[in-house]
């Protein structure tokens, strides 16, 4: 640039200063603007026209069409709809608490000073980063219903009626639980390890002068210190819930029959597949809408508790 | 400069918080043990023995996985489990090259990881300067419509995205790609959380000196930013090499596929070809590993500062 005057403190914008004003101005937006233009066209721009998209008919036949609520209708009376939200909330249930939990006991594991102590969180940490294709197809493979190492453990410990996993519609949704705790709780385990080295020693000698048990002191100080790491780690592991859409079409691609199918892919398969513009936009929507609403409720959950 | 960055990690304890050690413990001598000492010693052997015991569980996947890549297809699938290969079929890591073209599968995987980092970083470093060390009216607005868009699942505009992809006639092509992962909100998002641990004094001083504000940015900010610049960098480059949803979508000519869609081909045309298969799960692991021990320390400082991205 061009413009090369010492500009004092931007911060400070005194009144009589509209020169140094436009040229901050000027300064800041190109700073800005190499990202905004990339991000303006594909991403601002998608995302509102997803919302605009939503309440039109348009397919890759047919000129869009503003046809109002039509397309939430339709989406209503769809069963595979219906089937897909249930299972994308089947999903949640199962992966929030078992991540969360697991992530917890494994930073309270870790968090301590031992010799070679990184080894080990680096080794919980490293499923998180691995390629997820590998990680699916690993477990596609260890959750084989006839040989697979998982069958075979669970026959060595007394379990003669094994489940069929990915191949059986009552245990694929399981299947799939279980490999993204075991590739996710790395990553919230480094949250909660954060979360717990920012609790003061103190707190712990004062609960321990007080004589309390280790369980006391777990339940009256970890516990309560941990709640603003708690209610992010929840809120995220929601809001991915909601989105899980890879390692359902690697793993089982929404089978067998419907029996994983979740809503991102309904979104993809509709909207991409088909070509059905307007229909997926719509439960793009749905799905934007409950993500929203779990986040806001939450926060809504953590300023209650908070007063 | 370098100690100017560590009194600044020391300013933002959740960066340094990462993977930080606790405080040492105070060193004493055997025989000065107390029984409290002694008790925290036991505790130490059973933790470990727990870890190990954890760590082991949790890795079988991997050494499953890597032990198969050297078996007989006929002898991945046995019972019981063979968990040492009675005989090393290495010649999995040889065939495997011709059996599909995965060196040019790596090389666009490369490739796409390598411009999509180096744009998100350089993108975001900049616009992340603009939101936290330059005030100009509507600055704030524009940051929040950032944020926003984060909370947007990304599913939820992906057909928008597709379509106008479409018009622009890019789709089965890199560019694509690039120009919807290289500037996300999320790199300046992550960059300016770190900025704004560093304090407004320091551009100041800079300002007095006679640096322009590009000069602050290139002199002053970037050599500070080292840390998260590292973060940003092996975040982006991590996911876009195991992005599976992008390069399925937008890259159909085989000759454009990634790591992640030659692999996933590779299973559904040969799915009882289990060995090569894993041959194949391995290969596409080890760029990650290698680039993951490397800067383990700065994903786990990127996580923590941001949080973010899940």
């Amino acid at each position: 640039m061009a413009t090369k005057t010492i500009t004092p403190a931007p911060a400070v914008i005194s009144r009589g200063n509209r020169k140094q004003a436009r040229h901050n101005t000027l300064i800041g937006w190109t700073f800005i603007l190499p990202n905004f233009l990339g991000f303006l066209a594909f991403t601002l721009i998608p995302v509102l026209a997803a919302f605009a998209l939503s309440f039109m008919e348009w397919t890759s036949f047919t000129a869009p069409r503003w046809v109002g609520l039509e397309n939430f209708q339709r989406m209503f009376q769809s069963d595979t709809f219906w089937v897909a939200l249930r299972n994308t909330v089947a999903y949640a249930l199962g992966h929030v608490p078992l991540t969360m939990a697991l992530a917890l006991v494994l930073a309270m594991l870790l968090n301590r000073k031992l010799k070679g102590i990184g080894f080990f969180r680096v080794a919980i940490f490293f499923p998180y980063i691995t390629s997820l294709v590998a990680v699916a197809v690993v477990w596609n493979m260890l959750f084989s219903p006839d040989n697979g190492p998982i069958n075979q453990f669970l026959n060595a410990i007394g379990i003669a009626e094994t489940p069929g996993w990915t191949s059986s519609s009552d245990w694929a949704m399981p299947a799939v639980i279980i490999t993204s705790v075991w590739r996710d709780m790395g990553y919230y385990m480094v949250l909660y390890l954060a979360g717990l080295q920012a609790i003061p020693s103190e707190l712990y000698e004062a609960a321990e002068v007080d004589g309390a048990s280790a369980w006391q002191r777990f339940w009256n100080v970890t516990i309560p210190s941990l709640r603003p790491t708690t209610f992010f780690v929840v809120v995220m592991l929601t809001v991915s819930s909601f989105k899980v859409f890879d390692l359902i079409v690697v793993m089982t691609n929404g089978g067998p029959g419907r029996s994983t199918t979740v809503l991102s892919q309904l979104i993809y398969q509709e909207g991409i597949g088909e070509g059905k513009f307007g229909y997926s936009s719509a439960i793009s929507l749905v799905l934007f809408l409950i993500v929203l609403t779990v986040t806001v409720l939450q926060f809504k959950i953590q300023q209650r508790r908070e007063r | 400069m370098t100690n100017m960055a560590e009194d600044l990690k020391a300013e933002a304890p959740f960066i340094g918080a990462g993977l930080a050690p606790a405080p040492e413990d105070r060193r004493r001598t055997e025989r000065s043990r107390s029984p409290r000492e002694r008790k925290k010693r036991t505790t130490d052997v059973v933790i470990y023995a727990v870890l190990v015991v954890l760590v082991v569980g949790l890795m079988v996947p991997f050494i499953w996985m890597v032990s198969s890549s050297l078996k007989e297809n006929n002898q991945v699938l046995t019972v019981p489990i063979q968990w040492i290969p009675s005989e090393f079929v290495w010649s999995n890591y040889t065939d495997i090259w011709t059996r599909i073209p995965m060196m040019g599968y790596l090389q666009n995987s490369l490739y796409l990881a390598v411009i999509i980092t180096c744009l998100q970083v350089l993108t975001g470093s900049l616009a992340a300067y603009g939101f936290s060390k330059v005030r100009f009216p509507g600055r704030d607005v524009l940051f929040l419509a950032y944020i926003g868009t984060i909370a947007v699942p990304w599913q939820a505009y992906m057909v928008p995205q597709y379509i106008m992809m479409q018009n622009l006639g890019l789709t089965n092509s890199f560019n694509a790609l690039i120009l919807l992962q290289a500037f996300g909100a999320f790199g300046v998002f992550l960059m300016r959380q770190y900025y704004m641990t560093i304090p407004d004094e320091l551009c100041e001083a800079a300002r007095i000196d006679g640096l322009s504000e590009y000069g602050i940015w290139a002199r002053v900010i970037l050599p500070l930013s080292k840390p998260a610049l590292a973060s940003l960098a092996l975040l982006t480059f991590v996911n876009t090499w195991n992005d599976y949803m992008g390069p399925f979508i937008y890259l159909t000519s085989n000759r454009l596929w990634t790591v992640q869609l030659g692999l996933r081909s590779f299973v559904g045309q040969f799915d009882a070809e289990y060995a090569m298969i894993m041959t194949g799960s391995v290969i596409s692991v080890i760029p990650i590993l290698a680039i993951f021990l490397v800067g383990q320390r700065y994903f786990i400082q990127g996580i923590a500062t941001s949080g973010m991205k899940g």
